[in-house]
């Protein structure tokens, strides 16, 4: 059982439809317990870094992902859910994440800015995956293939852990994976096909 | 880099598609789900449905179909029709759409596009926009082009964008159904003061108008059309193979 965690932030609506048509029943929950009895977990997230990272606090579901993530089972952060994974953000002031991967979440415009680049913030459509190192969450995607973003922030600084790139004039952390904790900056949830196989392969893993 | 995106637009009234496909090969051509389905194994890369009801009653059946779609169906999906307050917005978001469309009931009321945006965020709020020539440049209409709000389209979507719209779609009235091609002179001007994504509505006929629209607009991120898809005149799969031969960046 793949348990969806529920603090209240965005439409889960998709994500737990995605997984059951790839054979994989998922709940969306807020249940500490439930937490704890699933198989794996996904971390979702819309919105702006500060706001979702306070009502992951306040239902303290953020103690419970980390210490399960830390313990072995297989996390997957989507999009806002991936830049929580990592040290801190700088979205709209300054915030902790779950420091379960080193790194740090920054805006696009700025490196944009750095590279002369005049593009539309957010990041906002289909874009092709560059992998750059092989992992199990990326075993049934192919290179160049593409996925839907909606971001404008980036995670930064995390080098060691990133297995996808994409390019937006300047490169941005597509996927992330250390160990058991896995990211996409994407919604493989929105992908089509493409998005479907990873998401089995996160299941299946 | 992004690709452009191509988005089939369904109408439904009562929870049907109108103008349903001539795809002799399914057996329910008016059925949202089933036709949102053959668009994306087509390889659309996104989905806009318009509520065209009038009732009540219809709405439910609109939302009911909605979910059906989002059940099956894994691409963005924007809708659009009898979006007035903040609470459509949950409507539809809660059955499944990821964005929603809001043309007129902007125009009554344009502080809906700051509460929507700041409530669900920008990549959520679509301004769509029904543009037509008048003797003061070009006029956003509404009520399907028959009102004449008096607005200055240029100075809207620069007003909506600032509000908070995510993206606009902009529809050019004097082209819709002539099918001669996109508005390239609206379209350059919209993307000349505005800095979020545009999808491009009303005149394609064929493959090439695409193809003119990308190069000749660089501002413009999607093309949208309704019957050249429904009809069949124009194949998803093959105009995206066309476009990316043509130099334009596609997701295949």
């Amino acid at each position: 059982m793949i348990a969806i965690v529920d603090y209240g932030v965005g439409n889960l609506f998709s994500l737990k439809c995605s997984l059951a048509a790839i054979g994989h029943e998922a709940v969306v929950t807020g249940d500490k317990q439930k937490l704890e009895r699933a198989d794996r977990i996904i971390l979702p997230g819309v919105g702006a870094f500060g706001d979702a990272r306070a009502k992951l606090a306040a239902s303290g579901l953020d103690k419970t992902v980390t210490e399960l993530a830390r313990a072995g089972k297989p996390l997957l952060g989507i999009c806002l859910g991936m830049q929580m994974l990592f040290d801190r953000s700088y979205e709209f002031g300054e915030f902790d994440g779950l420091g379960l991967i080193p790194g740090v979440v920054l805006p696009i415009r700025d490196e944009l800015d750095k590279a002369g680049l005049g593009l539309k913030i957010p990041h906002i459509g289909w874009n092709a995956l560059d992998i750059v190192k092989d992992h199990k969450i990326l075993r049934n995607t192919r290179q160049g293939e593409h996925m839907y973003f909606v971001h404008s922030f980036y995670a930064a600084r995390c080098d060691a852990d990133v297995v996808a790139t994409t390019s937006y004039g300047v490169t941005l952390t597509a996927a992330v994976a250390r160990d058991n904790v896995m990211g996409a900056q994407f919604h493989p949830e929105k992908s089509g096909e493409a998005g479907l196989r990873l998401l089995s392969a996160f299941a299946e893993m | 880099m992004i690709t452009k995106r191509i988005i089939p637009c369904l109408d439904v009234r009562n929870g049907r598609v109108v103008k349903g496909m001539n795809f002799e090969s399914i057996k329910d051509v008016n059925d949202p789900a089933t036709l949102a389905e053959l668009y994306n194994g087509a390889g659309a890369d996104e989905l806009v449905f318009y509520d065209i009801t009038a009732t009540f009653e219809g709405r439910k059946l609109f939302t009911d179909a909605l979910t059906r779609v989002a059940e099956k169906v894994f691409i963005p999906l924007t809708v659009g029709g009898s979006i007035n307050a903040v609470e459509d917005f949950e409507r539809v978001l809660s059955c499944g759409a990821d964005k929603v469309s809001v043309n007129s009931g902007a125009i009554k009321d344009p502080e809906l596009i700051d509460a929507a945006a700041s409530r669900y965020g920008s990549q959520c709020v679509v301004l769509s926009m029904d543009v037509k020539r008048t003797e003061r440049g070009f006029t956003v209409f509404m009520g399907g082009g028959r009102v004449d709000t008096g607005k200055d389209a240029i100075a809207w979507a620069a007003e909506g964008v600032s509000r908070g719209a995510g993206e606009l779609v902009i529809n050019s009235i004097d082209t819709d159904g002539v099918k001669q091609g996109f508005d390239i002179e609206l379209l350059k001007a919209i993307s000349s003061v505005v800095d979020v994504p545009i999808i491009a509505s009303g005149g394609a006929g064929c493959m090439e108008h695409f193809a003119t629209l990308f190069k000749e607009v660089p501002g413009v991120d999607a093309g949208l059309a309704a019957s050249i898809f429904h009809y069949g005149q124009v194949d998803i799969k093959e105009l995206k193979k066309y476009l990316r031969s043509c130099g334009v960046l596609m997701r295949i």
